[in-house]
């Protein structure tokens, strides 16, 4: 397929220095190994807060990367985690002394790669504490699976826990609270058409003109099932039933309603599915009482979304409202 | 034949050199159960081995592929990397210092390599992994070292061979662990890649020492 690129093995280096010339107010871009950081980084006394993952699913991470949230971003090659050359100098860098927080969606490369750079960095006697985000529903058998993937709940743990670091919270506090938004958000995904990996250069896999894939994943891979294509309302119900049976949702319950496009579908359509979430929510007795859609965590140009709910508190919410001031989400400042 | 640092350099030029010629179809297996990155990963990172081997000029066999481990394991990225780094790092500390590497010796790295990659990926035989690959081909090493004497090119084709049917005796199963672990029954059919790239290591081995 067409791809806006000069040469499949230079996409993540070029946009990433793309990426630092249009937002060198916000962050600094590192080459050799590559790893992006807030600006001010190390922020003094404050717990650094670093993430990263396979390029592809932009604007997460580096998009995340400024005040209020992440202190480092490490971008690996396309759909393949970043290495420990990469997280440890990045860890390094947002070290102000209180310590640092990984957060790490939970895919087997990203984990193993993130937990030994984080015995490195102990080695090198930094305190680090790994967050791992697990929020797609669609997985449902935790035993012959690689366990529950990091989708799109990562970026409300990154908000949330970005705003505990920066009002000041220590080292155990920021990862408590990213730990309590991982066990009270739950996501599904939907994808109407595959994405091709630059370098791969065809699909990632076959979906039929159609067919939609029901519990898909961020990185092309296939989800939980496939079915003909439906409207939007009916694939709304597909994808939120199954994340409020999970997360048990009751009647006064307040949540945060996140519908994340995939990259491929415009936000008019991302809106439709929202209304009808919506609509489920408030007869299900619930409070949406904040929202966000939009493409943040992204599949390259798959055609899809994602939603996401997230059960809040007054604390919870009150640290989603704290200013964020990132590339690609900026409010309060 | 003795297998030195001669014959470890030639391995892992051949290795990148099958990687290569590869790369296309280990990005298929992967793009069938998986995120179609594997091929395209292996391929940088042997490439990258290449590079650091001209430019260390290691004197043992251990040395060699320590060194490989450590450029594995900061250029492959996603799980091969982590695994293959770990694979090669413990076979390098079996091997030590030795000049040369006896029979016994090399089952002994075989089986260094699978234990060290058991640890770090948590995935047992049958669930569709390289292990699958990794555990035919220690066991095969082993019984060829205590049957076959000295010599060694003996025990490397046994090995290599027991990884080629390691890696085809994965198309039937289902994948328990890794990102193809998510596609359940829809796993089985396709070949793991890992399972294929171990086989490709293991056989440029025999080709070294030919």
């Amino acid at each position: 397929m067409k791809k806006l690129i000069n040469d499949p093995r230079s996409v993540v280096e070029e946009s990433v220095q793309g990426f630092g010339l249009a937002h060198a107010g916000l962050v600094t871009v590192s080459t050799d190994p590559t790893f992006i950081t807030r600006k001010e980084a190390p922020v003094n006394r404050k717990v650094g807060l670093v993430s990263g993952g396979g390029s592809g699913h932009e604007p997460l991470h580096a998009g995340f990367v400024g005040q209020g949230m992440l202190d480092a971003a490490v971008p690996g090659a396309v759909f393949t985690s970043p290495t420990p050359d990469q997280i440890l100098p990045a860890t390094l860098a947002v070290n102000s002394g209180a310590g640092v927080v990984h957060i790490v969606k939970n895919y087997t490369g990203d984990v193993l790669n993130f937990e030994t750079a984080a015995e490195l960095a102990e080695a090198e006697g930094v305190s680090v504490r790994t967050v791992l985000v697990n929020d797609d529903v669609a997985v449902e058998d935790s035993l012959y699976t690689a366990g529950r993937r990091g989708v799109g709940g990562t970026l409300l743990v990154e908000k949330i826990a970005g705003a505990a670091a920066e009002r000041g919270d220590d080292l155990e506090s920021v990862a408590g609270i990213g730990e309590r938004v991982n066990a009270n958000v739950g996501t599904m995904g939907v994808a109407l058409s595959a994405c091709t990996v630059p370098h791969a250069g065809s699909p990632s896999f076959d979906l039929g003109e159609d067919e939609i894939e029901i519990g898909i994943g961020i990185h092309g891979e296939p989800g939980r099932h496939r079915i003909p294509m439906e409207n939007a309302d009916g694939i709304t119900e597909r994808l939120l039933e199954p994340v409020l049976g999970d997360l048990k949702v009751q009647p006064g319950d307040k949540v945060l309603l996140f519908v994340n496009g995939m990259g491929g579908t415009p936000l008019s359509e991302l809106y439709i599915v929202y209304r009808r979430a919506a609509q489920i929510l408030a007869d299900r007795g619930a409070v949406v009482e904040r929202s966000l859609v939009g493409n943040y965590i992204t599949a390259l140009e798959m055609q899809g979304c994602s939603i996401s709910v997230l059960r809040l508190d007054d604390e919870l919410t009150e640290l989603w409202d704290a200013p964020v001031h990132t590339a690609a989400l900026r409010w309060g400042v | 034949m003795v297998l030195d640092v001669v014959w470890a350099v030639k391995w892992l030029t051949l290795c990148a050199q099958a990687m290569a010629e590869h790369r296309v179809e280990l990005i298929e297996l992967d793009r069938a159960i998986g995120d179609s990155d594997h091929g395209e990963n292996m391929d940088r990172g042997f490439q990258a081995v290449l590079d650091k081997l001209a430019e260390a000029a290691p004197e043992t066999p251990g040395a060699a592929l320590k060194l490989t481990a450590m450029t594995l394991m900061s250029k492959v990225g996603g799980a091969a990397g982590p695994l293959y780094g770990t694979a090669f790092l413990r076979a390098a500390a079996a091997l030590g210092d030795s000049a040369e590497i006896e029979p016994a010796a090399w089952a002994g790295a075989l089986a260094a390599a699978r234990d060290g990659i058991v640890a770090r990926g948590k995935a047992e035989p049958g669930d569709k992994t390289m292990v699958d690959a990794w555990t035919p081909a220690a066991e095969a090493a082993r019984a060829a070292a205590e049957n076959g004497g000295p010599d060694v090119l003996t025990v490397l084709v046994a090995a290599a061979e027991a990884a080629e049917a390691g890696a085809v005796a994965t198309d039937p199963l289902m994948a328990r662990k890794g990102r193809a672990s998510y596609l359940g029954e829809r796993s089985i059919g396709h070949r793991d890649p890992g399972a294929a790239s171990t086989a490709l290591i293991l056989r440029a081995a025999v080709g070294a020492a030919a």
